[in-house]
């Protein structure tokens, strides 16, 4: 005799499964239903202000809560050319990061100093922008950046973006502690990436008499060149939205100038020190604006960063 | 000297100055982490004292400590901690169990990686707009909520990431006994993943207390001790914000003593969850 009619507990089960189901898919979709109700939510908060200023808005350097003009140049362009300089100074740190954990270090050594890197990325923001207002910036002030106008600064063209005052804060402080900051996301995707180089092709170039620069910068590279570029996209989607450590050392002044010493203001450093104290609706419109283009720029980017790296891994399994 | 010699000399180096520079590089990154770490130690240890855990921020100039903001930082973490997982976990479940079909798996891993590096104010932002503006009022509630937003694409990351490392045959044989893909996915998957799983939530809890940007206009800040979290609250990384600000040196001191209690904290999880589960995450 059976304990119980199968049919009916198949049918319980089927029953189960199914709200089990549809009850992790509510779930993952509620992570679409995030995404989608920030954009919303920043779309609604900015429209006063996009209505008011039009779709010049990232385009006007004025910023006056007192008159209530606003426009997002300042906070763009700080936004923007930290990222840049983060980005030249941090990718080339980590390409020699990801090629010494890859190549040059001992087995034993590989693991600690992995993590190591990956502390770096632990450390929080604030952190970062502690030891960049207190410790950073006044070693930087007395001995780099004089050093920085004497040599830089007497080039053409690119001379005056070094020439300023020297007191250590500004974009090109806020720049390179962005690119301290970025370093470990970079050189942690170039490394998970080198390591998919089919060990047979290094094999193969070291058996012709290649010298170990040479395997790197010529199979190596070219093999995993797409995915490189995802991760310095992934690091770039990071220095972009960096908040605290940029709000500490980056001077928080809206003007903009051509100089790189010179105190100014990124999107995310703008909303910080403003958001809580904004008086008029439309100045607390204009800043949700700003949000909403700094969302849609690291959007994009990192996008297309991800798009990059899935684009490695698809190649690489049809490879195998 | 032929000419052979000469290129292979060349070769040699150049190998030799880039391998060096990659050294440099190494270098480099490390000195950097080692100076913070001892900027911190040298700052932050004088400032360590009993006092710091029992008594609230002070007023400029006078005696007090991190109370409060212990106190807040550990109920908003763990709130959002308790908002994140379930979520979390139910979603990375769908990504690994049932994703293997359909539109929605490849899009959601898609958008959860994108939300993992979404700039963290603007989440403050979205926050202070959908629940801050329409109640009026700062509160620790907003605040966890931030935070649980920011923890819930590491911890789905994670979970569809361990449980894609069990390994199939398990789930055949659960099926094979006759359970159902309920029991199979809770009582098998899941189980066998457990401690993964946990590694998840760990990572996101370490993710989350060193936040400071999305708490700026959520749980803002409240100078005295309170356990509402449907007020302002005191929160470790805002009160350090704020003391290293200003200009009075008692706040700069507490300002390195709970910047040396949330790295060293973060830093000890982050060590503890790497070691373990080196290669997997």
């Amino acid at each position: 005799m059976l304990p119980e009619p199968p049919r009916d507990r198949m049918r319980v089960q089927r029953l189960q499964d199914a709200l089990f189901h549809q009850v992790t898919r509510f779930f993952a979709f509620s992570v679409l239903a995030i995404l989608a109700a920030i954009i919303a939510s920043l779309l609604y908060g900015a429209w006063p202000a996009l209505q008011e200023f039009g779709a010049g808005f990232p385009f006007s350097a004025e910023w006056n809560p007192v008159a209530d003009k606003f426009g997002g140049l300042i906070s763009v362009y700080g936004t923007l050319s930290t990222s840049v300089i983060a980005l030249v100074v941090a990718i080339p740190v980590s390409f020699g990061i990801a090629i010494f954990l890859t190549e040059l270090c001992p087995p034993v050594l590989r693991g600690p100093l992995g993590i190591a890197v990956e502390l770096l990325a632990a450390v929080p923001s604030i952190i970062y922008g502690m030891w960049g207002l207190f410790v950073f910036a006044p070693l930087f002030a007395d001995y780099i950046q004089p050093v920085l106008s004497m040599t830089l600064g007497n080039l053409p063209f690119i001379g005056a973006l070094f020439q300023g005052p020297k007191n250590g804060i500004g974009i090109l402080s806020a720049g390179l502690i962005l690119s301290v900051m970025v370093i470990p996301f970079i050189a942690s995707v170039m490394r998970d990436v080198f390591e998919v180089v089919p060990g047979i092709l290094k094999e193969s170039a070291y058996g012709l008499g290649a010298t170990t620069w040479e395997v790197v910068w010529n199979i190596v590279l070219p093999y995993t060149r797409v995915g490189v570029i995802g991760g310095v996209m992934l690091g770039l989607g990071r220095a972009l939205g960096e908040t605290m450590a940029v709000t500490f050392v980056i001077g928080n002044a809206h003007r903009i100038s051509p100089s790189l010493y010179e105190a100014g203001n990124s999107i995310a450093s703008t909303l910080a020190n403003e958001f809580a104290e904004a008086a008029s609706d439309l100045h607390v419109s204009s800043l949700i604006a700003l949000g909403l283009i700094l969302f849609f720029v690291t959007f994009v980017v990192l996008a297309l960063s991800k798009i990059l790296l899935m684009r490695l891994g698809r190649s690489e399994g049809e490879k195998t | 000297m032929s000419d052979t010699t000469v290129l292979y000399r060349k070769r040699v180096r150049t190998n030799r100055v880039a391998l060096m520079c990659s050294m440099l590089a190494m270098l480099i990154g490390m000195s950097f982490l080692a100076w913070i770490m001892i900027v911190l130690l040298y700052k932050g240890f004088g400032a360590l004292s009993l006092s710091l855990f029992t008594q609230s921020t002070p007023a400029p100039g006078s005696d007090g400590g991190l109370f409060n903001a212990i106190l807040g930082s550990l109920m908003m973490v763990g709130v959002s901690t308790f908002i994140a997982t379930p979520i979390g976990i139910l979603a990375g479940v769908y990504l690994s169990e049932f994703g293997r079909k359909g539109w929605l798996a490849p899009t959601t891993r898609f958008i959860n990686d994108i939300l993992l590096s979404a700039p963290s104010i603007v989440i403050g932002v979205f926050i202070y707009a959908v629940y801050v503006a329409q109640v009026q009022h700062f509160s620790g509630w907003a605040g966890s909520m931030a935070l649980a937003l920011i923890a819930i694409p590491v911890v789905v990351r994670t979970t569809e990431n361990m449980l894609n490392l069990v390994p199939g045959s398990l789930r055949e044989a659960a099926s094979a006994l006759g359970a159902p893909r309920w029991k199979v996915v809770l009582h098998v998957v899941l189980r066998s993943a457990r401690a993964g799983v946990l590694t998840g939530i760990l990572l996101a809890i370490a993710r989350v207390s060193g936040e400071t940007a999305p708490l700026l206009f959520t749980a803002l800040n409240n100078q005295f001790t309170s356990y509402d979290l449907n007020g302002p609250m005191a929160n470790l990384p805002v009160v350090i914000f704020q003391f290293a600000m200003s200009p009075y040196e008692n706040w700069n001191s507490l300002a390195w003593g709970g910047a040396i209690l949330i790295t060293f904290g973060v830093l000890c999880l982050n060590i503890v969850v790497r070691t373990m589960f080196r290669k997997k995450i």
